[in-house]
């Protein structure tokens, strides 16, 4: 009983960050029988994450910089102008996909650094560099294009934005052996390192979270993963793009929580005079998250193009929006200084359920943009409804 | 004696506040508390930080609204009930706020009828806004143009706008939180005859202080809270109350020392300033710091005393990192070697610390918790490859929190919810993370109550002990005086004398602190 009622005020104390994740449940719930099962059938699943990826991939880049106090408006046209220049350097000049791959994503690091001067070095506000970047980026992208159209795509970019891991043949019949397998190892990887973090933390006596809300949340976690393997393994496999998130979401949760860069940008973001007087070199922290942004940009880009299997002047239009609700929706703080970007993810993960669920049932995209508008709002309103309810005196 | 209306008053008594008890969840904030201003009086009211002073005044101002706390309010005689400050401001109840709420682009006048415009029809009357702004900055013994912008003009001259802000509201009651937590001596002195001066005038005033000396000077009588709870209320008119009475009732015990001994152990020098000139940050033209010379011995706590704007903040922050100025000039010796101090890291990699004066804007990730705030400034210490090790962080973080007594049951605690004590000492926390040989505190005991200045003392004794060399900056003569071995005083950006703690007296360095150049 006092197991429970411990894991329960720990709960309550966590509202912000399981209240997401039950929202995105309760979404997810809602379309499935809204959908009559669509939703959760292994095509579609397959799908969400496919057409999501480089939203969710932005976002991650996203709630980085508005944890720094900044935004960026840039993204969008980012995504526009690496798919041309990606469309260029492999299609009309015929450049290996690796070589072009990689010229695309130190372009990226380029924007990122164009912007991040301005911002870190010459103190104009991102909103302004960034909502310039919006301009000078589109334009590039139909300066690069001539106003036309690029496609198609070599193969392996193509294979980045909408294809699957091979095919090793199948277990039990129609289950993808690779699948099965990634699917159990990041399972294994997940609560290995919970277990070992809880086991230090044991022995150094730190205080941690109840044991049940522990099991419970590693419960969860497996089972969703294994659940998400399953559905993928019965379909067409891995999407390539999955792994590449998967890849990202870990490294970059674990810079923003645990590496010293990401500790700073924290600290900046929760108070700039303070970090500047505890010695972080907060120009060029802001320089190299600006620098991040436009590589996951690039990246976004890359993904898109090879998924639309076309570079086209129109490409990434209103990304930035998308992304930035993400960041919010998934917790991240207006004035800067919280948010994680699990949280993002997970706000993308909402916004993309929205979409995939609301075209499904046949809504119009003038009420889906209504209703994605009024869960950004609802979100931020928690929030500060939160906020505003803990601050006691 | 009769009122306006010809009634006759039925007390003496402007306000009473009767039986209040105003809880938050999970904290009973005020407990039955009372209390009786008199028609015309100065009231103060002390108690240590978190005694529910300023609640209380919450209470009384409509903050929090009239059925969200239990127990009666009189004012002149009659039960009030406030829904908001409109309702408090309407019957002559102002309150002004510790951190002044002055809307820095707008004009003296502009801010003094904010919210309360001279208008016709909804456009602003100029003339009738500045004439009677005029009119009301010679009361309160401002000589600026009122269309001057609050940007432009000093905390001073802020806080007297304040008042005539007040005043303006047809004030009977002036509430002041803390008036002169922010300013020097001279600024205060001249606020402290101007309520004095309104008490001639008829306007009752309460000011809640942590100054002793100044709540003997013009208060009538005192109100003391400990705890949410009143303790008693003295008639300081009398003059037969010390400050050491009205201490022991806001601490519940004896102090009869504020300051705890400290026997010095000086080894040698571990660092000197020489030539040290500094420009103004915007205005180059400016010398802000002129040619200082100065030494700090291990073991040693040297204070550095000087008037508001006499650019003792200046001094300290251009020697960390080069965070103010221009055009600096000097040098710096660490251990006898020069060293370089242009960016923060690396004054902070040679062994010098700064605790700033504004620990809120300055200090702390308000934001964040105890152990992250602690972390702050020698990350790299807790990392390998870049990457923080958050158990050994945990484990840090929490030696601090036992061995500073940092009131907070744990260090995943937010800092912004802690009481000014506290914070202080996680600012220290911070800085005796990164381990420095010079500790640089600006104003480590501002807004702090009696009982934690006594610990910070203690903390900055151990740290002299330890072989550190400690320089403080302070505007209270008597913390200099009681705990330094040494005070530089500054006069306008030069150092004007280096007085031994055996020499020193309030005259002699106020003496030195007001010098002008020859």
């Amino acid at each position: 009983m006092s197991a429970l009622s411990s894991a329960l005020k720990y709960l309550t104390s966590q509202l912000r960050q399981i209240g997401i994740f039950i929202a995105l449940i309760a979404i997810v719930i809602l379309f499935q029988v809204l959908t009559q099962g669509v939703l959760l059938n292994p095509q579609n699943v397959s799908n969400v994450i496919v057409q999501n990826s480089y939203v969710l991939i932005l976002a991650i880049g996203m709630v980085m910089v508005i944890i720094a106090g900044h935004i960026d408006l840039s993204v969008g046209s980012v995504v526009g102008f690496i798919g041309a220049v990606a469309g260029v350097l492999s299609v009309r000049m015929g450049l290996p996909w690796w070589l072009a791959i990689i010229l695309c994503l130190l372009l990226g690091a380029v924007v990122g650094a164009w912007q991040g001067f301005w911002v870190a070095y010459f103190g104009i506000p991102a909103f302004i560099v960034t909502l310039a970047g919006m301009l000078i980026f589109r334009g590039l992208t139909q300066v690069v294009l001539g106003s036309t159209q690029i496609t198609p795509f070599p193969d392996e970019l193509r294979s980045l934005g909408g294809g699957f891991l091979p095919n090793l043949g199948f277990l039990f019949g129609q289950l993808e052996t690779l699948t099965v397998v990634l699917g159990v190892l990041a399972t294994a990887f997940l609560v290995g390192q919970a277990v070992r973090q809880r086991l230090i933390r044991r022995r150094l006596n730190l205080e941690d979270e109840p044991f049940l809300w522990f099991v419970v949340k590693l419960a969860f976690t497996g089972v969703l993963v294994l659940a998400i393997t399953f559905l993928l393994a019965s379909y067409r496999g891995t999407p390539v793009v999955l792994v590449v998130l998967g890849v990202l979401v870990v490294v970059y949760s674990a810079v923003m929580a645990r590496s010293v860069y990401g500790r700073h940008i924290y600290a900046l973001g929760g108070n700039l005079n303070a970090a500047v007087l505890s010695g972080v070199k907060t120009k060029r922290v802001t320089f190299l998250l600006f620098v991040n942004m436009g590589v996951l940009g690039a990246l976004a880009g890359l993904v898109f193009a090879g998924q639309l299997n076309l570079a086209n002047p129109t490409n990434g239009n209103g990304f930035e929006l998308d992304a930035i609700a993400a960041a919010f929706i998934g917790g991240a703080a207006v004035t800067g200084g919280i948010g994680t970007v699990t949280g993002a993810i997970i706000g993308g993960l909402i916004i993309g359920i929205l979409n995939n669920g609301m075209s499904i049932i046949g809504v119009g995209t003038d009420w889906q943009q209504f209703i994605k508008g009024i869960v950004l709002l609802a979100a931020v309103a928690f929030d500060v409804y939160n906020k505003r309810r803990s601050s006691g005196r | 004696m009769f009122d306006e209306e010809g009634r006759y008053p039925v007390t003496s008594n402007i306000l009473e506040m009767r039986n209040i008890t105003k809880t938050f969840p999970g904290v009973k904030a005020l407990q039955d508390v009372s209390l009786e201003v008199k028609r015309g009086e100065i009231h103060a009211i002390c108690g240590e930080n978190g005694a529910g002073k300023s609640t209380l005044m919450k209470v009384l101002s409509g903050v929090y609204p009239a059925g969200s706390y239990e127990g009666e309010i009189h004012f002149e005689d009659e039960p009030v009930e406030f829904k908001n400050i409109n309702d408090s401001e309407s019957l002559g109840i102002v309150i002004i706020h510790q951190e002044l709420a002055l809307s820095p682009f707008l004009s003296i006048a502009e801010n003094i009828f904010l919210g309360n415009e001279r208008q016709k029809n909804g456009w602003i009357d100029w003339n009738a806004t500045n004439l009677e702004a005029a009119a009301l900055l010679a009361r309160v013994g401002l000589r600026d143009n009122p269309i001057t912008k609050i940007t432009e003009i000093g905390v001073g001259k802020q806080q007297l706008v304040e008042i005539a802000k007040a005043l303006s509201k047809r004030v009977k009651l002036l509430i002041l939180d803390e008036p002169t937590a922010a300013l020097n001596d001279e600024d205060s002195a001249h606020l402290l005859d101007l309520i004095l001066q309104l008490k001639e005038q008829g306007i009752t005033s309460i000011i809640i202080s942590h100054k002793l000396n100044e709540i003997k000077r013009i208060a009538d009588s005192v109100t003391i809270i400990r705890d949410g709870k009143t303790v008693e209320t003295l008639e300081v008119a009398a003059n037969t109350i010390s400050e050491e009475r009205i201490i022991k009732g806001m601490v519940g015990r004896d102090l009869d020392n504020r300051y705890p001994d400290h026997t010095p152990h000086i080894g040698e020098e571990v660092l000197r300033i020489e030539d040290w000139t500094v420009h103004h940050p915007t205005d180059h033209s400016r010398v802000v710091i002129h040619g200082a010379n100065l030494n700090v011995r291990r073991g040693e706590i040297v204070g550095i005393a000087g008037l508001m704007g006499a650019g003792r903040t200046e001094l300290a922050m251009s020697v960390f990192g080069r965070t103010y100025g221009s055009n600096i000039t000097g040098k710096v010796f660490k251990d006898g070697k020069e060293i370089r101090t242009h960016s923060v890291s690396e004054a902070v990699k040679n062994g010098i610390a700064y605790a700033t004066e504004d620990r809120k804007r300055y200090g702390l990730n308000l934001i964040d918790d105890i152990k992250r705030n602690v972390s702050g400034s020698a990350l790299g210490k807790l990392a390998t490859w870049g990457w923080v090790d958050a158990n050994q962080e945990f484990v840090v973080a929490e030696g601090y929190r036992k061995s500073m007594n940092i009131k907070s049951p744990t260090v995943a605690a937010i800092t912004g919810k802690l009481s000014g004590g506290n914070q202080q000492k996680v600012v220290l926390s911070k800085w005796m993370f990164a381990d420095p040989d010079v500790l640089i505190l600006d104003e480590p005991t501002r807004g702090i109550d009696v009982g934690a200045k006594y610990e910070i003392y203690t903390i900055i004794n151990t740290l002299a002990a330890e072989g550190k060399g400690i320089i403080v900056i302070s505007s209270e003569l008597p913390e200099l005086l009681g705990i330094c071995d040494r005070i530089y005083t500054l006069s306008e950006g030069t150092i004007t004398a280096d007085v031994p703690r055996a020499e020193a007296t309030p005259e002699l360095l106020m003496q030195y602190m007001t010098q002008e150049k020859e």
